[in-house]
């Protein structure tokens, strides 16, 4: 049973190399590697990895198939749960999630669930293999307005119903933040991103961009006059947090939204794009999400030394685990329990330098962590040219706003019930625009269960 | 989409475009701005809104030279099409809100810098039309970089000109002509100043003076323009706020323009290489 306890590695480029390029980190497993990989599974008749998905993929199943080689059945199962597979398996916090739970890992290593279902969805789509099953057009029209992976997911599914779908989209590209946010070298935008939303567009799907709903056209006129019977909001929360301290407007301070969205949206990482970036020669990141390790990575790319500055412990770090091996690998510094107090200027207002106390933690908060509290007398500067604020995001209050009847929390965020259903008649919401920032799945998620609850509703 | 129907330059480094963008034209208000990309890799360059034709389903913009991509936009032709064109972005301009009852006795001063010309001009046209007096000052280097000079007449009252070189209208700048207004005993109850960020800045310590409210528009740096990244945030009475949702306009006398200068600035090494690489290109 000893081959059981660790996984079969996955190839990956070299961290001196990846330092200096923009290509995926992670090559995958062939089929080979997949095949012994899953042979690993125990295929448990109760599997606690599917109490820990949050959509509940049959794993145990599409595994059984990878070994039988049959990986078209394996793309068949886990598309009854999942309309973005190859983006999942990339991006989910599987040791938070599948992977947490697998019950080889109490003993060795959990079965590498996310890789699976990586190449499971890679490998159908460079097969050219679709689940395409579409029942009759109903002539209904639906709305969806955003199309990040709630909008893509709801889209999916009621298209499959044969309801009339349209996106609107303000940005330029698809993706949302798959499009804006999450980089090159973790999720390729062409391979991946974009062949999903050209499968969403495949079933009948209208994509219109630079509409900013709200503005360009408010839900009242696509209800009232454009005739959608339904309309689902997946707007996200990309208004970026600051954090009140002195010198966060000098030049040099970026947030991460702003960072990334150049880099990733504009490509401003490539010599083609028209789209400047800055980047300087030390950065300093604050935060230690997922959102602050691509910052600091892609700011590494593009030639800076780059240091992470987190308020809590490593253990504490909400970013995804591969992600904080990766950056280490890479040569990211990690300063934590560490809080900046002010950005520091140079004479002509570029910032010169971070003002930093040293942090311990103290006493439990709410959540269960300790909360971190300022050590007297610590502070220490940290030498840098450019600062980028992770520090999390929130709904933008637009559509609440220009939408008569939507209620909202304090925080912005939409309210709406487990099915998306809000306080208007007609309208849903799911993603991070009802939770606020969370997960890719769970705003897929989202998607899928305010599409069951919209055709219930045009249905009833 | 976004077809440029109708082209024509204004000045020597002006020009003015006509682009089908049906629903943008028939969302438009006063004050509001709009984001283009001409061209697949193309940055996202935000523009005022200076005209739109519900209609005609045509929006109308006036793109200046200064670098880049503002070249690459005059560059396309009649015919040609926008990659991408979206808005209206901004609140609107706040009397937008009022009633025509209140705005048809008040008095407006305008003052236009440069191209500031051409996001005045659909404001005065909404104010005049709603009965408001309504006085413009246009400022201009000299005389080949003025434009839209019987545009304006035919929506305002009374024009004033004046040139850095005295080529035309009065020599001077445009606080000079609001000080020879004051010293006229002219009333405003309101006035509104569009141009290059250093001549809002001093027009709103001359304006001051007299106490009268100074709305200005600015020109931040942006990125997305739907409040998502923050390249735009300025500070506007000690807080920060996003010139692209929460303005472009703001109370001058609240806005700090010594920041909004500087972070206006922060690309400018790139920005100049990448005019020289594009003037090259485009020699060819
Ligand atoms: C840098 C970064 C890294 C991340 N990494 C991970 C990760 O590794 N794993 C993970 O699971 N999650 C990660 N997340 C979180 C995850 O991406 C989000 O939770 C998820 O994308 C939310 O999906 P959504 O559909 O709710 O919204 P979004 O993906 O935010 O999409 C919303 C879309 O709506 C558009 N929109 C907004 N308002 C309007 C309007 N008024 N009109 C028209 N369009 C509008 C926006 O432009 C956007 O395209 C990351 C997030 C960021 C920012
Ligand atoms: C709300 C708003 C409305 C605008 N309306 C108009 C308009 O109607 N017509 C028009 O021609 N321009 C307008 N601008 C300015 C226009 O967006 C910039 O001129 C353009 O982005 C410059 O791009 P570039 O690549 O050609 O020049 P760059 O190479 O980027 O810059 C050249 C020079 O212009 C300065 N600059 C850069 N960006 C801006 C900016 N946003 N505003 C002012 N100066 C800048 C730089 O500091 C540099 O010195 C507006 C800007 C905003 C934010
Ligand atoms: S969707 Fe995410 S949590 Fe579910 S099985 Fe796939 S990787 Fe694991
Ligand atoms: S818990 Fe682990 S071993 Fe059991 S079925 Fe799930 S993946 Fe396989
Ligand atoms: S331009 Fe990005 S928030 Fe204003």
């Amino acid at each position: 049973m000893e081959k059981n306890k660790s996984r079969i590695p996955v190839r990956e480029q070299a961290p001196e190399v990846r330092a200096k390029n923009f290509e995926e980190v992670s090559y995958g497993y062939n089929m080979q590697e997949a095949q012994q990989e899953a042979s690993r599974c125990l295929n448990c008749k109760v599997p606690n990895c599917v109490r820990q998905c949050p959509v509940s993929i049959k794993i145990p199943q599409f595994i059984r198939k990878i070994v039988e080689g049959d990986i078209k059945s394996a793309a068949q199962i886990i598309a009854q749960d999942s309309s973005l597979p190859a983006v999942c398996g990339r991006v989910c916090p599987q040791e938070i999630q599948c992977e947490g739970k697998c019950i080889l890992g109490i003993k060795g290593e959990a079965v590498a669930i996310g890789k699976l279902e990586r190449f499971v969805a890679d490998w159908s789509r460079e097969q050219g293999i679709h689940f395409t099953g579409r029942e009759a057009e109903n002539g209904m029209k639906v709305a969806i307005i955003g199309s990040g992976p709630s909008g893509l997911a709801c889209a999916t599914d009621l298209a499959k119903k044969g309801y009339d779908v349209t996106i609107f989209e303000v940005l330029h590209r698809a993706g949302g933040v798959l499009q804006y946010g999450i980089p090159e070298f973790r999720l390729p935008k062409n391979k991946v991103v974009e062949a999903e939303v050209e499968n969403v567009r495949a079933l009948g799907v209208k994509i219109e961009t630079n509409v900013f709903v709200g503005r360009t056209v408010t839900i009242d006129q696509l209800m009232d006059n454009e005739g959608f019977k339904a309309v689902f909001i997946g707007s996200g929360a990309g208004l970026p947090k600051f954090m009140g301290i002195p010198g966060e407007n000098l030049n040099g301070v970026f947030s991460a939204n702003e960072f990334l969205t150049r880099s990733n949206l504009m490509h401003a990482y490539r010599s083609d794009s028209d789209t400047p970036i800055y980047v300087g020669r030390k950065v300093a990141v604050v935060g230690g999400g997922n959102v602050a390790m691509d910052a600091a990575r892609t700011a590494l790319r593009l030639g800076s030394q780059v240091t992470i500055v987190y308020r809590r412990t490593e253990t504490e770090l909400p970013a995804r685990a591969e992600e904080v091996h990766h950056a280490k690998e890479e040569g990211i510094i990690f300063k934590m329990l560490t809080n900046p107090v002010e950005v520091l200027s140079d004479d002509k207002g570029w910032v010169r330098g971070l003002k930093c106390q040293k942090m311990e933690l103290g006493e439990a908060d709410e959540s269960g962590r300790r909360r971190p509290v300022a050590v007297a007398g610590s502070e220490f500067d940290i030498d840098c040219d450019v600062v980028i604020m992770a520090l999390g995001t929130s709904p933008n209050p637009l559509l609440a706003n220009t939408t008569k009847g939507l209620e909202t929390t304090k925080w912005g965020g939409i309210v709406a019930d487990d099915f998306g259903t809000t306080s208007r008649e007609g309208v849903f919401a799911g993603g991070d625009a009802v939770t606020g920032a969370a997960t890719v799945i769970l705003a897929m998620g989202a998607g899928r269960k305010a599409a069951e609850a919209i055709d219930k509703y045009l249905n009833s | 989409m976004f077809k440029i129907v109708n082209k024509k330059y204004v000045t020597p480094i002006t020009c003015l475009m006509e682009i089908e963008a049906p629903r943008l034209a028939s969302s438009a208000l006063p004050g509001q701005f709009l984001i283009v990309r001409a061209r697949d890799n193309g940055e996202r360059i935000p523009l005022t809104i200076c005209d739109f034709d519900a209609e005609k389903g045509t929006v109308t913009i006036v793109t200046q030279v200064v670098g880049a991509s503002s070249r690459l936009i005059c560059h396309l032709k009649e015919g040609e099409c926008f990659t991408d064109c979206v808005g209206p972005l901004g609140r609107p301009s706040d009397f937008v809100e009022m009633s025509d009852a209140e705005i048809a006795g008040m008095k407006f001063l305008f003052v236009a810098g440069g191209l500031g010309t051409a996001p005045v001009y659909p404001q005065a046209k909404y104010l005049h039309k709603m009965g408001a007096q309504v006085d413009v000052i246009i400022g201009a280097k000299n005389s080949e970089l003025l434009f839209f000079e019987q545009e304006m007449a035919s929506v305002c009252d009374n024009l004033y000109l004046c040139t850095d070189d005295g080529s035309k209208g009065a020599k001077g700048l445009v606080t000079d002509v609001i000080k020879q207004l004051m010293s006229e005993e002219k009333q405003y109850d309101r006035s509104v100043a569009i141009g290059p960020m250093i001549m809002m800045k001093f027009t709103a310590l001359t304006m001051k003076q007299y106490n009268i409210p100074l709305i200005v528009s600015l020109n931040t740096l942006m990125v997305d323009g739907t409040g998502m990244c923050g390249a735009c945030r300025v500070s506007v009475g000690g807080k920060t706020k996003f010139a692209c949702v929460d303005g472009p306009e703001f109370d001058a006398y609240l806005v700090d323009f010594d920041e909004a200068m500087r972070r206006q600035g922060m690309y400018r090494k790139q920005e100049i290489e990448a005019d020289h690489k594009c003037k090259i290109g485009l020699d060819q």
